[in-house]
């Protein structure tokens, strides 16, 4: 009976709001419009100094073709209707999560400690619980990366509570 | 033309990006552009020349090294490799991997030389050409460009100009640079110097597909048993050498065309050779002829790609983008300068991709077994490993945290747009066009004083602005076509 009932509830069409259709649309011209309101803030050129268009037309030239282009793909999806994608799996969030983890991470603490705990982090959570293969990905490999980096390259990583220990 | 290879580190150089290119090749979601743009801050240990036999041998050999997963275990390496899978893998089904990879090894080294003659004849003629260009003929060639882009590129064309206006847009972020005014910094300090392409293009390939890859761990491949890979009999020979010749020339075609190179190539070839052949019936089972021709296609792209990357400094691919930031990087202005100041290290590079043909050839046709072994690391091994050379990779160039967190912005921002239909490849190079669109229209105008229309009055500019048209009306005229 449960499974008769949500069938029908599937097969009812989804608000438009609802449909992938609208949300890029609305996501591309939401944000197309602040970047197009935020091109009238730019500094004008005095007349003489200005070489062919003012600084700010050409960006609004691409923000108006791009909501205009926006336009036409979602007038074209009601003709058209784009396939429905799958449901985004939880490894996925995981992952994104773990960026959010890194960012924070390298900003307040340390950037070799942000690649190692995001490794650790997507490596455990794509599947892998063998404690020796964590270690390769989220501690071996990353400091031979940044050994690498740093002698090959003479790169200097931000310091923070890890970094400094090698180099001080 | 090879004088400037005889030297120990060129072709340790050469063979070190060969073998590169093949591992890359062969894991599927990632691949040259990618690897190109990881390995592009290495490059500035060494000298120009080196770096740039470097990127062109890893754009050879992993352009190959798609077909190796291509035909053992029917998932593409490169998207270029994907009309391979088609006849590949059932060749490999029936038993006869070593054949299907014989043929794809043999096809692709045919293609690669063929395109490199091509780049060798009619690089410099365009280079030539290109001392009529002004600023004028450059926007409309420019323009062009993107047109060709989203109506030959992947996917919907509509969606394609979309995501070139956006890489346009991404271009002016910064100083600008003809006033220094401020375009969307919103007071970061760091943004003032514009974003770079390492984080985006290390974001659109790398973390997207880290992200895209996040979705498929419960996908399973189906590896087919190689023995050893088999040169094609002389049966083989008979049956596919004029459509190896085609997809060559069709390859080499689109590759000088701005677009997806080497997987609209690919496809192209696949179909022609289709349509030209006695048995089409047998394509999609295992046709030796549908390899061949998708093959010699993909790798005959290389060359064509370097045409107007070199002798424009317009990229005809994502990874040719990524060879002429490499280009930039080390001080070396393509253009039709170049042709007539350094000649020696335009032979250097095409004498390296010329080896780097022979190189895959000899590394495919021994080692394909080896190869495609790397396929068997797990993703959840694999996938973070390659974010900590990406994250090392993107902050080395600028030594900027605020590089990688834009990188992490255009992994996220390239895992949606793919999903919803946009091809990554058209921001890439709205991104290295967009100074150039910018730059040449406005210097356009100031020299026809703000009157718009004396671009007509231009015929080269004017011959571009048609080409544009009717690439634009191109895929309405084919839909409509379809339809009927």
């Amino acid at each position: 009976m449960n499974n008769v009932q949500n069938k029908k509830r599937a097969n009812k069409s989804l608000p438009f709001f609802f449909k992938d259709e609208f949300k890029v649309f609305f996501v591309i011209i939401f944000f197309s419009t602040i970047l197009l309101i935020s091109t009238f803030t730019f500094d004008k050129v005095p007349p003489i100094l200005n070489r062919g268009i003012q600084p700010a037309t050409f960006p609004k030239g691409l923000l108006v073709l791009i909501m205009f282009l926006t336009t036409i793909i979602y007038y074209l999806s009601f003709k058209n209707p784009w396939k429905k994608e799958k449901k985004l799996p939880k490894p996925f969030f995981l992952t994104i999560i773990s960026f959010i983890l890194f960012v924070v991470i390298s900003k307040t603490l340390d950037f070799f400690l942000a690649i190692s705990v995001l490794s650790i982090f997507v490596s455990y959570n794509w599947g892998e619980k063998r404690v020796f293969y964590l270690l390769l990905v989220g501690i071996i490999f990353p400091l031979v990366v940044f050994i690498f980096f740093e002698m090959i390259l003479g790169l200097r990583f931000p310091p923070g509570i890890i970094t400094n220990l090698y180099y001080y | 033309m090879m004088a400037p290879l005889f030297s120990s580190k060129l072709l340790i150089v050469l063979l070190f990006g060969t073998l590169f290119g093949l591992i890359l090749g062969v894991l599927p979601g990632l691949g040259p552009t990618t690897g190109g743009a990881l390995i592009l801050p290495f490059t500035m240990t060494l000298d120009p020349l080196s770096a740039i036999v470097l990127l062109t041998s890893i754009y050879c050999a992993g352009t190959y090294g798609g077909a190796i997963t291509a035909v053992l275990i029917n998932t593409p390496g490169t998207p270029a490799a994907a009309a391979t899978c088609l006849d590949g893998y059932p060749l490999a089904q029936k038993g006869e991997a070593g054949r299907a990879l014989g043929m794809a090894t043999v096809s692709s080294t045919a293609g690669g030389i063929f395109s490199v003659i091509v780049l060798v004849f009619f690089a410099p003629v365009l280079a030539k050409l290109a001392y009529e260009f002004g600023q004028p003929e450059y926007f409309a060639l420019a323009i062009f460009g993107l047109t060709m882009l989203a109506s030959i590129g992947e996917g919907s064309p509509i969606k394609n100009l979309i995501a070139g206006a956006f890489g346009i847009l991404i271009s002016t972020i910064g100083k600008d640079f003809m006033t220094s005014i401020d375009r969307f910094t919103y007071g970061i300090n760091e943004l003032s110097v514009g974003i770079g392409f390492i984080p985006v293009v290390v974001g659109l390939f790398a973390i997207s597909e880290m992200l895209t890859q996040s979705t498929l761990l419960n996908q399973v491949f189906k590896r087919v048993a190689l023995k050893a890979v088999k040169l094609p009999s002389l049966d083989d020979y008979k049956k596919t050498w004029k459509t190896i010749l085609r997809s060559s020339g069709i390859g080499s075609f689109i590759g000088v065309l701005p677009a997806e190179g080497g997987t609209v190539a690919s496809l192209i070839g696949y179909s022609e050779a289709k349509r030209f052949s006695k048995e089409p019936e047998e394509f999609g089972k295992g046709s030796i002829e549908g390899i061949a021709g998708a093959e010699a296609a993909n790798n005959a792209a290389t060359g064509g790609a370097m045409v107007p990357t070199l002798a424009l400094g317009i990229p005809g691919s994502a990874t040719t983008a990524v060879i002429l930031t490499g280009l930039i990087i080390h001080g070396v202005r393509p253009g039709p300068d170049l042709f007539r100041e350094q000649p020696d290290f335009l032979y250097g590079i095409f004498g390296a991709m010329l080896i780097a043909n022979v190189l895959f050839f000899i590394f495919g046709f021994f080692g394909a077994k080896l190869f495609a072994r790397i396929t068997l690391v797990p993703n959840k091994i694999l996938w973070p490993m390659i974010f900590a050379v990406s994250v090392c990779g993107t902050y080395s160039l600028s030594q900027s945290i605020i590089d990688v967190w834009i990188m992490l912005f255009f992994g996220v921002l390239g895992f949606f747009m793919r999903r919803f239909g946009f091809s990554v490849v058209p921001v890439i190079i709205g991104l290295i066009l967009g100074e150039l669109v910018e730059g040449t229209l406005r210097q356009s105008l100031v020299i026809f004083d703000g009157n718009w229309l004396m671009f007509l009055t231009r015929p080269i500019a004017l011959t571009f602005f048609i080409l544009s048209f009717i690439a634009l009306a191109f895929p309405l005229l084919r839909s409509k076509k379809q339809k009927k």
